[in-house]
Protein backbone atom coordinates (compact mmCIF):
# COMPACT_ATOMS: atom_id res chain seq x y z
CA UNK A 1 0.00 0.00 0.00
CA UNK A 2 1.06 3.59 -1.36
CA UNK A 3 1.73 6.97 1.31
CA UNK A 4 -1.10 8.63 -0.16
CA UNK A 5 -3.46 5.63 0.15
CA UNK A 6 -2.27 5.21 3.35
CA UNK A 7 -3.23 8.72 4.55
CA UNK A 8 -6.61 8.48 2.77
CA UNK A 9 -7.72 5.46 4.89
CA UNK A 10 -6.59 7.32 8.07
CA UNK A 11 -8.19 10.41 7.23
CA UNK A 12 -11.63 8.55 5.93
CA UNK A 13 -11.88 6.23 8.87
CA UNK A 14 -11.11 9.24 10.90
CA UNK A 15 -13.87 10.86 10.07
CA UNK A 16 -15.86 7.60 10.01
CA UNK A 17 -15.15 7.55 14.27
CA UNK A 18 -16.22 10.79 14.47
CA UNK A 19 -19.11 10.49 12.41
CA UNK A 20 -20.76 7.97 13.91
CA UNK A 21 -20.63 8.75 17.33
CA UNK A 22 -21.64 12.21 16.87
CA UNK A 23 -25.41 12.05 17.55
CA UNK A 24 -24.72 9.58 20.89
CA UNK A 25 -26.81 10.41 23.76
CA UNK A 26 -25.20 11.08 26.76
CA UNK A 27 -26.59 7.86 28.42
CA UNK A 28 -24.31 5.81 26.70
CA UNK A 29 -21.32 7.62 26.41
CA UNK A 30 -19.61 4.97 29.12
CA UNK A 31 -20.87 1.96 27.54
CA UNK A 32 -19.67 3.31 24.07
CA UNK A 33 -16.13 4.41 25.62
CA UNK A 34 -16.23 0.92 26.96
CA UNK A 35 -17.08 0.09 23.51
CA UNK A 36 -14.45 1.62 21.69
CA UNK A 37 -12.14 0.22 23.85
CA UNK A 38 -12.63 -2.65 23.03
CA UNK A 39 -12.65 -1.98 19.37
CA UNK A 40 -9.28 -1.21 19.61
CA UNK A 41 -9.01 -4.93 20.95
CA UNK A 42 -7.72 -5.78 17.47
CA UNK A 43 -4.62 -4.57 17.98
CA UNK A 44 -4.71 -8.45 19.38
CA UNK A 45 -4.65 -9.27 15.95
CA UNK A 46 -1.38 -7.52 15.26
CA UNK A 47 0.09 -8.62 18.71
CA UNK A 48 -0.26 -12.64 17.19
CA UNK A 49 1.44 -11.61 14.00
CA UNK A 50 4.27 -10.00 15.97
CA UNK A 51 4.52 -13.23 17.89
CA UNK A 52 4.43 -15.74 14.91
CA UNK A 53 6.96 -13.75 13.36
CA UNK A 54 9.09 -13.31 16.33
CA UNK A 55 12.68 -14.48 16.76
CA UNK A 56 15.08 -14.51 20.02
CA UNK A 57 14.26 -14.64 23.02
CA UNK A 58 13.92 -11.34 23.66
CA UNK A 59 11.46 -10.88 21.02
CA UNK A 60 9.28 -14.26 22.34
CA UNK A 61 8.99 -12.84 25.70
CA UNK A 62 7.79 -9.02 24.84
CA UNK A 63 5.65 -10.97 22.01
CA UNK A 64 4.32 -13.20 24.78
CA UNK A 65 3.29 -10.14 26.53
CA UNK A 66 1.65 -8.23 24.07
CA UNK A 67 -0.76 -11.10 22.90
CA UNK A 68 -1.95 -11.70 26.91
CA UNK A 69 -2.09 -7.63 27.40
CA UNK A 70 -4.04 -7.35 23.95
CA UNK A 71 -6.21 -10.70 24.73
CA UNK A 72 -6.92 -8.81 28.02
CA UNK A 73 -8.60 -5.67 26.38
CA UNK A 74 -10.62 -7.25 23.75
CA UNK A 75 -12.13 -9.74 25.89
CA UNK A 76 -12.22 -7.48 29.32
CA UNK A 77 -13.86 -4.80 26.78
CA UNK A 78 -16.24 -7.54 25.17
CA UNK A 79 -17.35 -8.36 29.03
CA UNK A 80 -17.89 -5.27 30.41
CA UNK A 81 -19.82 -3.91 27.71
CA UNK A 82 -21.97 -6.58 27.32
CA UNK A 83 -22.64 -6.43 30.71
CA UNK A 84 -23.50 -2.82 30.64
CA UNK A 85 -25.86 -2.91 27.77
CA UNK A 86 -27.59 -5.97 29.01
CA UNK A 87 -29.03 -3.60 31.63
CA UNK A 88 -30.60 -0.77 29.42
CA UNK A 89 -34.07 -1.50 28.76
CA UNK A 90 -37.41 1.22 28.21
CA UNK A 91 -40.46 0.91 30.30
CA UNK A 92 -42.17 -1.54 27.26
CA UNK A 93 -40.52 -4.20 28.72
CA UNK A 94 -41.61 -5.72 32.09
CA UNK A 95 -39.55 -4.34 34.79
CA UNK A 96 -36.20 -6.02 35.91
CA UNK A 97 -35.67 -6.50 39.66
CA UNK A 98 -32.11 -6.49 39.53
CA UNK A 99 -30.09 -9.05 41.72
CA UNK A 100 -29.66 -7.05 44.46
CA UNK A 101 -33.34 -5.93 45.04
CA UNK B 1 3.44 -23.26 -1.88
CA UNK B 2 3.21 -19.69 -2.94
CA UNK B 3 -0.12 -19.78 -4.53
CA UNK B 4 -1.28 -21.37 -1.43
CA UNK B 5 0.13 -18.43 0.27
CA UNK B 6 -1.35 -15.81 -1.99
CA UNK B 7 -5.15 -17.72 -1.58
CA UNK B 8 -4.32 -17.06 2.63
CA UNK B 9 -3.38 -13.96 2.13
CA UNK B 10 -6.83 -12.97 -0.21
CA UNK B 11 -9.15 -15.17 2.24
CA UNK B 12 -7.10 -13.07 5.46
CA UNK B 13 -7.51 -9.49 3.55
CA UNK B 14 -11.32 -10.39 2.82
CA UNK B 15 -11.68 -11.46 6.17
CA UNK B 16 -10.61 -7.86 7.36
CA UNK B 17 -12.74 -5.97 5.36
CA UNK B 18 -16.07 -7.76 6.93
CA UNK B 19 -14.24 -7.14 10.59
CA UNK B 20 -14.10 -3.38 9.77
CA UNK B 21 -17.75 -3.25 8.59
CA UNK B 22 -19.06 -5.39 11.75
CA UNK B 23 -17.08 -2.61 14.14
CA UNK B 24 -18.32 0.19 12.28
CA UNK B 25 -21.79 -0.92 12.18
CA UNK B 26 -21.16 -2.36 15.95
CA UNK B 27 -20.52 1.20 17.14
CA UNK B 28 -23.19 2.69 15.34
CA UNK B 29 -25.16 0.30 16.64
CA UNK B 30 -23.84 1.55 20.03
CA UNK B 31 -24.91 5.08 20.12
CA UNK B 32 -28.40 4.15 20.46
CA UNK B 33 -30.23 2.57 23.47
CA UNK B 34 -32.81 0.79 21.35
CA UNK B 35 -29.63 -1.45 19.55
CA UNK B 36 -26.66 -1.23 21.45
CA UNK B 37 -26.72 -4.83 22.89
CA UNK B 38 -26.73 -5.98 19.43
CA UNK B 39 -23.69 -3.61 18.53
CA UNK B 40 -21.62 -5.18 20.76
CA UNK B 41 -22.66 -8.44 19.08
CA UNK B 42 -21.86 -7.45 15.92
CA UNK B 43 -18.28 -5.84 16.93
CA UNK B 44 -17.86 -9.32 19.01
CA UNK B 45 -18.24 -11.18 15.75
CA UNK B 46 -15.98 -9.11 13.72
CA UNK B 47 -13.33 -9.80 16.73
CA UNK B 48 -13.53 -13.57 16.85
CA UNK B 49 -13.40 -13.40 12.58
CA UNK B 50 -10.05 -11.97 13.04
CA UNK B 51 -8.51 -13.15 15.57
CA UNK B 52 -9.19 -16.97 13.67
CA UNK B 53 -8.17 -15.42 9.82
CA UNK B 54 -5.24 -14.51 11.73
CA UNK B 55 -4.57 -18.06 12.86
CA UNK B 56 -4.08 -18.96 8.55
CA UNK B 57 -0.55 -17.10 8.50
CA UNK B 58 0.81 -18.67 12.39
CA UNK B 59 3.88 -20.91 12.07
CA UNK B 60 4.48 -24.25 13.46
CA UNK B 61 6.55 -24.28 16.48
CA UNK B 62 6.60 -22.48 20.13
CA UNK B 63 5.61 -19.43 18.32
CA UNK B 64 2.52 -20.83 17.88
CA UNK B 65 1.84 -21.90 21.32
CA UNK B 66 3.08 -18.70 23.03
CA UNK B 67 0.23 -17.19 21.23
CA UNK B 68 -2.64 -19.84 22.30
CA UNK B 69 -0.98 -19.70 25.80
CA UNK B 70 -1.10 -15.82 26.08
CA UNK B 71 -4.32 -15.46 24.52
CA UNK B 72 -5.67 -17.98 27.53
CA UNK B 73 -3.96 -16.35 30.11
CA UNK B 74 -4.66 -12.96 29.08
CA UNK B 75 -8.39 -13.47 28.19
CA UNK B 76 -9.05 -15.68 30.94
CA UNK B 77 -8.14 -12.98 33.67
CA UNK B 78 -9.76 -10.38 31.78
CA UNK B 79 -12.86 -12.49 31.28
CA UNK B 80 -13.06 -13.57 35.21
CA UNK B 81 -11.81 -9.90 36.47
CA UNK B 82 -14.80 -8.34 34.01
CA UNK B 83 -17.48 -10.81 34.71
CA UNK B 84 -16.89 -9.74 38.29
CA UNK B 85 -16.24 -6.33 38.59
CA UNK B 86 -19.05 -4.05 40.74
CA UNK B 87 -20.76 -1.19 38.08
CA UNK B 88 -19.52 1.29 40.45
CA UNK B 89 -15.95 0.68 39.75
CA UNK B 90 -16.55 0.53 35.80
CA UNK B 91 -14.73 3.51 35.17
CA UNK B 92 -11.02 2.23 36.36
CA UNK B 93 -11.82 -1.50 34.89
CA UNK B 94 -12.26 0.20 31.08
CA UNK B 95 -8.89 2.48 31.94
CA UNK B 96 -7.49 -1.46 33.10
CA UNK B 97 -8.28 -2.68 29.66
CA UNK B 98 -7.35 0.42 27.41
CA UNK B 99 -4.13 0.72 29.36
CA UNK B 100 -3.84 -3.23 28.10
CA UNK B 101 -4.25 -2.58 24.50
CA UNK B 102 -1.62 0.69 24.91
CA UNK B 103 0.71 -1.92 26.33
CA UNK B 104 -0.01 -4.71 23.33
CA UNK B 105 0.58 -1.45 20.88
CA UNK B 106 3.88 -0.85 22.16
CA UNK B 107 5.20 -4.38 22.48
CA UNK B 108 3.95 -4.93 18.98
CA UNK B 109 6.21 -1.93 17.89
CA UNK B 110 8.90 -3.54 20.33
CA UNK B 111 8.96 -6.37 19.04
CA UNK B 112 9.71 -4.68 15.43
CA UNK B 113 12.31 -2.06 16.51
CA UNK B 114 14.66 -4.15 18.48
CA UNK B 115 14.49 -6.42 15.37
CA UNK B 116 15.88 -3.57 13.63
CA UNK B 117 15.21 -4.28 10.00
CA UNK B 118 15.34 -1.15 7.36
CA UNK B 119 11.39 -0.45 6.10
CA UNK B 120 11.84 3.11 5.52
CA UNK B 121 10.83 6.24 7.54
CA UNK B 122 7.51 6.09 7.26
CA UNK B 123 7.85 2.46 8.85
CA UNK B 124 9.99 3.50 11.77
CA UNK B 125 8.47 6.94 12.08
CA UNK B 126 4.45 5.45 12.70
CA UNK B 127 6.45 2.23 14.50
CA UNK B 128 8.09 4.91 17.11
CA UNK B 129 4.95 7.24 17.27
CA UNK B 130 2.70 4.18 18.00
CA UNK B 131 5.14 3.17 20.58
CA UNK B 132 4.86 6.22 22.42
CA UNK B 133 1.25 6.83 22.45
CA UNK B 134 0.69 3.03 23.37
CA UNK B 135 3.35 3.48 26.27
CA UNK B 136 1.84 6.56 27.51
CA UNK B 137 -1.64 4.88 27.52
CA UNK B 138 -0.58 1.48 29.29
CA UNK B 139 1.46 3.61 32.07
CA UNK B 140 -1.17 6.53 32.35
CA UNK B 141 -4.12 3.90 32.43
CA UNK B 142 -2.77 2.42 35.43
CA UNK B 143 -2.16 5.30 37.43
CA UNK B 144 -5.92 6.16 36.47
CA UNK B 145 -6.71 3.03 37.98
CA UNK B 146 -4.81 3.19 40.62
CA UNK B 147 -6.29 6.76 41.49
CA UNK B 148 -9.99 5.57 41.17
CA UNK B 149 -10.02 2.27 43.09
CA UNK B 150 -7.97 4.59 45.74
CA UNK B 151 -4.73 2.77 45.63
CA UNK B 152 -3.22 6.16 44.91
CA UNK B 153 -4.56 8.75 47.40
CA UNK B 154 -2.01 11.76 46.85
CA UNK B 155 -1.65 14.06 43.97
CA UNK B 156 2.25 14.08 43.66
CA UNK B 157 3.08 17.85 42.64
CA UNK B 158 6.15 20.01 42.51
CA UNK B 159 6.85 23.33 41.12
CA UNK B 160 8.48 22.55 37.92
CA UNK B 161 6.36 19.46 37.08
CA UNK B 162 5.70 20.39 33.22
CA UNK B 163 9.23 21.53 32.46
CA UNK B 164 10.17 17.90 33.72
CA UNK B 165 7.66 16.00 31.76
CA UNK B 166 8.42 18.03 28.88
CA UNK B 167 12.23 16.97 29.12
CA UNK B 168 11.16 13.84 29.64
CA UNK B 169 8.85 13.60 26.54
CA UNK B 170 11.92 16.06 24.82
CA UNK B 171 14.11 13.36 25.18
CA UNK B 172 11.85 10.54 24.32
CA UNK B 173 11.38 11.84 21.09
CA UNK B 174 14.93 12.56 20.44
CA UNK B 175 15.23 9.03 20.69
CA UNK B 176 12.73 7.81 18.61
CA UNK B 177 13.92 10.37 16.20
CA UNK B 178 17.49 8.48 16.23
CA UNK B 179 15.21 5.17 16.28
CA UNK B 180 13.16 5.72 12.98
CA UNK B 181 15.92 7.28 11.13
CA UNK B 182 18.27 4.86 11.13
CA UNK B 183 18.64 0.79 11.38
CA UNK B 184 21.64 -0.01 13.49
CA UNK B 185 19.87 0.66 16.83
CA UNK B 186 21.19 -0.49 19.69
CA UNK B 187 19.50 -2.39 22.00
CA UNK B 188 20.04 0.22 24.58
CA UNK B 189 18.76 3.32 22.27
CA UNK B 190 15.27 1.45 22.17
CA UNK B 191 14.94 0.21 25.33
CA UNK B 192 16.33 4.33 26.86
CA UNK B 193 13.15 4.95 24.56
CA UNK B 194 10.07 2.77 26.54
CA UNK B 195 11.52 3.54 29.60
CA UNK B 196 10.99 7.39 28.88
CA UNK B 197 7.72 6.55 27.25
CA UNK B 198 6.68 4.66 30.16
CA UNK B 199 7.72 7.38 32.58
CA UNK B 200 6.55 9.77 30.83
CA UNK B 201 2.99 8.43 31.57
CA UNK B 202 3.53 8.08 34.77
CA UNK B 203 4.59 11.52 35.59
CA UNK B 204 1.90 13.12 33.24
CA UNK B 205 -1.16 11.24 35.37
CA UNK B 206 0.18 11.81 38.93
CA UNK B 207 -0.71 15.60 39.38
CA UNK B 208 -4.76 15.01 37.72
CA UNK B 209 -7.04 15.28 40.67
CA UNK B 210 -9.54 12.01 40.86
CA UNK B 211 -12.47 14.10 39.30
CA UNK B 212 -10.56 15.03 36.25
CA UNK B 213 -9.79 11.36 35.54
CA UNK B 214 -12.48 10.09 33.58
CA UNK B 215 -11.68 12.46 31.00
CA UNK B 216 -7.96 11.38 31.13
CA UNK B 217 -9.32 7.66 30.85
CA UNK B 218 -11.28 8.90 27.88
CA UNK B 219 -8.36 10.50 25.93
CA UNK B 220 -6.36 7.37 26.73
CA UNK B 221 -8.81 5.51 25.07
CA UNK B 222 -8.20 7.32 22.29
CA UNK B 223 -4.75 7.83 22.32
CA UNK B 224 -4.90 3.82 22.26
CA UNK B 225 -6.58 3.96 19.35
CA UNK B 226 -4.20 5.86 17.23
CA UNK B 227 -1.40 3.93 18.64
CA UNK B 228 -2.76 0.85 17.47
CA UNK B 229 -3.64 2.49 14.03
CA UNK B 230 -0.07 3.07 13.51
CA UNK B 231 0.94 -0.52 14.38
CA UNK B 232 -1.68 -1.43 11.75
CA UNK B 233 0.45 0.33 9.35
CA UNK B 234 3.80 -0.85 10.76
CA UNK B 235 2.65 -4.51 10.11
CA UNK B 236 0.63 -4.04 6.91
CA UNK B 237 -3.10 -4.85 8.36
CA UNK B 238 -5.59 -2.52 7.35
CA UNK B 239 -7.85 -3.66 9.52
CA UNK B 240 -5.69 -2.52 12.20
CA UNK B 241 -5.52 0.96 10.58
CA UNK B 242 -9.19 1.57 10.13
CA UNK B 243 -10.36 0.22 13.65
CA UNK B 244 -7.58 2.14 15.31
CA UNK B 245 -8.72 5.37 13.74
CA UNK B 246 -12.51 5.32 14.33
CA UNK B 247 -11.25 4.66 18.03
CA UNK B 248 -9.33 7.29 18.15
CA UNK B 249 -11.55 9.78 16.38
CA UNK B 250 -14.42 8.59 18.17
CA UNK B 251 -12.47 8.73 21.81
CA UNK B 252 -11.13 12.31 21.10
CA UNK B 253 -14.96 13.48 20.23
CA UNK B 254 -16.22 11.82 23.14
CA UNK B 255 -13.42 13.28 25.11
CA UNK B 256 -14.16 16.91 24.17
CA UNK B 257 -18.01 16.17 25.16
CA UNK B 258 -17.44 14.81 28.88
CA UNK B 259 -14.54 17.92 29.24
CA UNK B 260 -17.36 20.40 27.69
CA UNK B 261 -20.04 18.64 30.16
CA UNK B 262 -17.88 19.46 33.51
CA UNK B 263 -16.90 22.83 31.96
CA UNK B 264 -13.24 22.12 31.83
CA UNK B 265 -10.90 22.22 28.85
CA UNK B 266 -8.81 19.39 28.07
CA UNK B 267 -5.66 21.58 28.66
CA UNK B 268 -6.95 22.42 32.21
CA UNK B 269 -7.60 18.96 32.80
CA UNK B 270 -3.89 18.07 31.78
CA UNK B 271 -1.60 21.02 33.04
CA UNK B 272 -3.54 22.28 35.74
CA UNK B 273 -5.27 20.63 39.71
CA UNK B 274 -9.04 21.63 39.58
CA UNK B 275 -9.22 18.92 42.43
CA UNK B 276 -6.75 20.05 44.78
CA UNK B 277 -6.58 23.61 44.70
CA UNK B 278 -10.86 23.96 44.76
CA UNK B 279 -11.42 23.73 48.34
CA UNK B 280 -9.73 27.26 48.71
CA UNK B 281 -11.96 29.39 46.80
CA UNK B 282 -15.10 28.60 49.00
CA UNK B 283 -17.31 31.70 49.61
CA UNK B 284 -19.46 32.86 52.55
CA UNK B 285 -22.92 31.01 52.30
CA UNK B 286 -25.50 32.39 54.81
CA UNK B 287 -28.93 30.41 56.05
CA UNK B 288 -28.74 27.31 57.51
CA UNK B 289 -29.71 24.01 56.84
CA UNK B 290 -32.99 22.51 58.00
CA UNK B 291 -33.35 18.63 58.34
CA UNK B 292 -36.32 16.76 58.23
CA UNK B 293 -37.68 13.59 59.19
CA UNK B 294 -38.20 10.73 56.53
CA UNK B 295 -41.93 10.24 57.82
CA UNK B 296 -42.67 13.65 56.53
CA UNK B 297 -40.51 13.87 53.60
CA UNK B 298 -42.30 10.37 52.33
CA UNK B 299 -45.68 12.16 52.81
CA UNK B 300 -44.41 15.10 50.99
CA UNK B 301 -42.98 12.76 48.23
CA UNK B 302 -46.55 10.67 48.47
CA UNK B 303 -49.42 13.61 47.86
CA UNK B 304 -46.99 14.98 44.89
CA UNK B 305 -48.00 15.30 41.35
CA UNK B 306 -44.52 15.10 40.29
CA UNK B 307 -41.14 13.97 41.81
CA UNK B 308 -37.54 14.47 39.83
CA UNK B 309 -35.04 12.17 41.56
CA UNK B 310 -31.44 13.78 41.39
CA UNK B 311 -29.32 10.64 41.77
CA UNK B 312 -25.39 11.23 42.38
CA UNK B 313 -22.44 9.06 42.69
CA UNK B 314 -23.40 8.47 46.47
CA UNK B 315 -26.46 7.01 45.50
CA UNK B 316 -24.60 4.30 43.85
CA UNK B 317 -21.69 4.03 46.65
CA UNK B 318 -24.59 3.32 48.84
CA UNK B 319 -26.24 0.91 46.91
CA UNK B 320 -29.46 2.47 47.17
CA UNK B 321 -30.47 2.45 43.40
CA UNK B 322 -32.42 -0.51 43.82
CA UNK B 323 -34.59 0.77 46.77
CA UNK B 324 -34.78 4.18 44.64
CA UNK B 325 -36.55 2.31 41.91
CA UNK B 326 -38.62 0.70 44.33
CA UNK B 327 -39.71 3.93 45.67
CA UNK B 328 -40.49 5.13 41.97
CA UNK B 329 -42.67 2.05 41.56
CA UNK B 330 -44.44 2.80 44.73
CA UNK B 331 -45.28 6.62 43.43
CA UNK B 332 -46.02 5.48 40.43
CA UNK B 333 -48.77 3.30 41.52
CA UNK B 334 -50.24 6.27 43.21
CA UNK B 335 -50.21 8.19 39.85
CA UNK B 336 -47.19 10.38 40.93
CA UNK B 337 -45.36 11.12 37.92
CA UNK B 338 -41.56 10.44 38.46
CA UNK B 339 -38.20 11.32 36.26
CA UNK B 340 -34.99 11.04 36.97
CA UNK B 341 -32.65 13.54 35.33
CA UNK B 342 -29.08 12.89 35.41
CA UNK B 343 -26.46 15.38 35.05
CA UNK B 344 -23.95 14.68 32.96
CA UNK B 345 -21.24 14.33 35.77
CA UNK B 346 -23.15 12.11 37.79
CA UNK B 347 -21.13 8.78 38.51
CA UNK B 348 -17.61 8.64 37.90
CA UNK B 349 -18.12 9.57 34.42
CA UNK B 350 -20.75 10.45 31.36
CA UNK B 351 -23.41 7.91 31.37
CA UNK B 352 -22.10 5.85 34.05
CA UNK B 353 -25.19 6.87 36.60
CA UNK B 354 -27.58 5.50 33.88
CA UNK B 355 -25.62 1.67 33.94
CA UNK B 356 -26.16 2.03 37.44
CA UNK B 357 -29.72 3.00 37.25
CA UNK B 358 -30.36 0.45 34.23
CA UNK B 359 -28.40 -2.33 36.75
CA UNK B 360 -31.41 -1.87 39.53
CA UNK B 361 -34.09 -2.11 36.51
CA UNK B 362 -34.75 1.52 36.10
CA UNK B 363 -36.28 1.78 32.33
CA UNK B 364 -34.44 4.22 29.99
CA UNK B 365 -36.76 6.15 28.99
CA UNK B 366 -37.49 7.30 32.58
CA UNK B 367 -34.46 8.72 32.99
CA UNK B 368 -33.70 12.47 31.05
CA UNK B 369 -30.26 14.39 31.16
CA UNK B 370 -29.63 18.16 31.58
CA UNK B 371 -31.40 19.78 28.43
CA UNK B 372 -34.11 17.88 28.46
CA UNK B 373 -35.24 18.02 32.18
CA UNK B 374 -34.19 21.61 33.63
CA UNK B 375 -37.22 23.46 32.37
CA UNK B 376 -39.26 20.90 34.45
CA UNK B 377 -37.51 21.15 37.70
CA UNK B 378 -40.04 24.83 37.89
CA UNK B 379 -42.91 22.01 37.51
CA UNK B 380 -41.62 19.74 39.89
CA UNK B 381 -43.33 19.32 43.32
CA UNK B 382 -40.00 17.51 45.27
CA UNK B 383 -36.85 17.41 43.81
CA UNK B 384 -35.20 14.32 45.07
CA UNK B 385 -31.18 14.79 45.40
CA UNK B 386 -29.44 11.37 46.54
CA UNK B 387 -25.79 11.91 46.88
CA UNK B 388 -25.10 14.51 44.45
CA UNK B 389 -23.84 17.84 45.61
CA UNK B 390 -21.72 19.59 43.04
CA UNK B 391 -24.19 19.38 40.01
CA UNK B 392 -26.82 20.81 41.68
CA UNK B 393 -25.01 23.97 43.39
CA UNK B 394 -26.48 27.05 42.34
CA UNK B 395 -23.59 29.10 42.68
CA UNK B 396 -22.49 27.83 39.32
CA UNK B 397 -24.74 30.25 38.40
CA UNK B 398 -24.53 33.00 40.01
CA UNK B 399 -20.86 32.87 41.76
CA UNK B 400 -18.09 34.41 39.41
CA UNK B 401 -15.43 33.61 42.64
CA UNK B 402 -16.51 30.00 42.39
CA UNK B 403 -13.81 27.43 40.53
CA UNK B 404 -17.46 25.75 39.63
CA UNK B 405 -18.69 29.01 38.13
CA UNK B 406 -19.84 28.73 34.49
CA UNK B 407 -20.72 24.91 34.98
CA UNK B 408 -23.71 23.61 33.50
CA UNK B 409 -26.24 22.13 36.72
CA UNK B 410 -29.66 20.90 36.93
CA UNK B 411 -31.64 23.56 38.16
CA UNK B 412 -32.82 21.59 41.33
CA UNK B 413 -33.50 24.74 43.62
CA UNK B 414 -36.48 26.03 41.45
CA UNK B 415 -38.61 22.59 42.44
CA UNK B 416 -41.04 23.68 44.77
CA UNK B 417 -39.69 21.34 47.46
CA UNK B 418 -36.54 19.99 47.56
CA UNK B 419 -35.23 16.86 49.57
CA UNK B 420 -31.30 16.14 49.98
CA UNK B 421 -30.47 12.69 51.62
CA UNK B 422 -26.93 13.19 52.88
CA UNK B 423 -24.53 11.51 55.04
CA UNK B 424 -24.04 14.98 57.23
CA UNK B 425 -23.02 18.70 56.88
CA UNK B 426 -19.73 17.86 54.93
CA UNK B 427 -18.70 19.07 51.46
CA UNK B 428 -18.75 17.85 47.52
CA UNK B 429 -16.54 15.51 45.91
CA UNK B 430 -14.45 19.38 45.03
CA UNK B 431 -14.81 20.51 48.78
CA UNK B 432 -17.29 23.36 47.72
CA UNK B 433 -19.64 24.49 49.77
CA UNK B 434 -23.72 23.86 48.24
CA UNK B 435 -25.90 26.90 48.49
CA UNK B 436 -28.69 25.04 47.40
CA UNK B 437 -28.51 23.41 51.22
CA UNK B 438 -29.37 26.48 52.67
CA UNK B 439 -32.10 27.50 50.68
CA UNK B 440 -35.49 27.90 52.29
CA UNK B 441 -37.15 25.39 50.19
CA UNK B 442 -34.86 22.91 51.09
CA UNK B 443 -35.19 20.23 54.07
CA UNK B 444 -32.05 18.18 54.24
CA UNK B 445 -32.70 14.35 55.18
CA UNK B 446 -29.48 13.50 57.15
CA UNK B 447 -28.55 9.82 56.50
CA UNK B 448 -26.71 7.02 54.31
CA UNK B 449 -28.55 6.57 50.99
CA UNK B 450 -29.72 3.28 51.79
CA UNK B 451 -30.86 3.46 55.18
CA UNK B 452 -32.67 6.72 54.05
CA UNK B 453 -34.04 5.76 50.84
CA UNK B 454 -35.59 2.64 52.75
CA UNK B 455 -37.75 5.08 55.17
CA UNK B 456 -39.05 6.99 52.41
CA UNK B 457 -40.32 3.32 50.90
CA UNK B 458 -41.78 2.53 54.63
CA UNK B 459 -43.51 6.03 54.98
CA UNK B 460 -44.83 6.22 51.59
CA UNK B 461 -46.24 2.89 51.79
CA UNK B 462 -47.70 4.04 55.64
CA UNK B 463 -49.33 7.15 53.72
CA UNK B 464 -52.28 4.76 52.41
Amino acid sequence: MNGVMAIYIFMLAGFTGYEVISRVPVILHTPLMSGSNFVHGIVLVGAMVALFNAHGTLELVIGTIGVALAAGNAVGGYVVTDRMLEMFKSSGKAPNKGPHA
Amino acid sequence: MNSSTNLTTAIVQAAYVLVAFLFITGLKRMSSPATARGGILWAGLGMVIATLVTYLQASAGINLYLVIGATLVGGGVAWVSGKRVAMTDMPQMIALYNGMGGGAAAAIAAVELYRGEERGLAFGALAVLGALIGAVSLSGSCIAFGKLQGLIKKSFRFSGQQIANLAILATAIVLGVLIATSVNNTAAVVTGFFVLALLLGVTMTLPIGGADMPVVISLYNALTGLAVAFEGYVLNNWAMVIAGMVVGSAGTLLTQLMAKAMNRSLGNVLFSGFGETAGAATGPVTGSQKAIEAGDAGVMMAYAQKVIVVPGYGMAVGQAQHKVWELTQLLQNRGVTVKFAIHPVAGRMPGHMNVLLAEAGVPYDLIADLEEINAEFETADVALIIGANDVVNPVARNDKSSPIYGMPILDADKAKNVIVIKRGQGQGFSGIENALFYLDNTRMLYGDAQGAVNQLVQAVKAAG
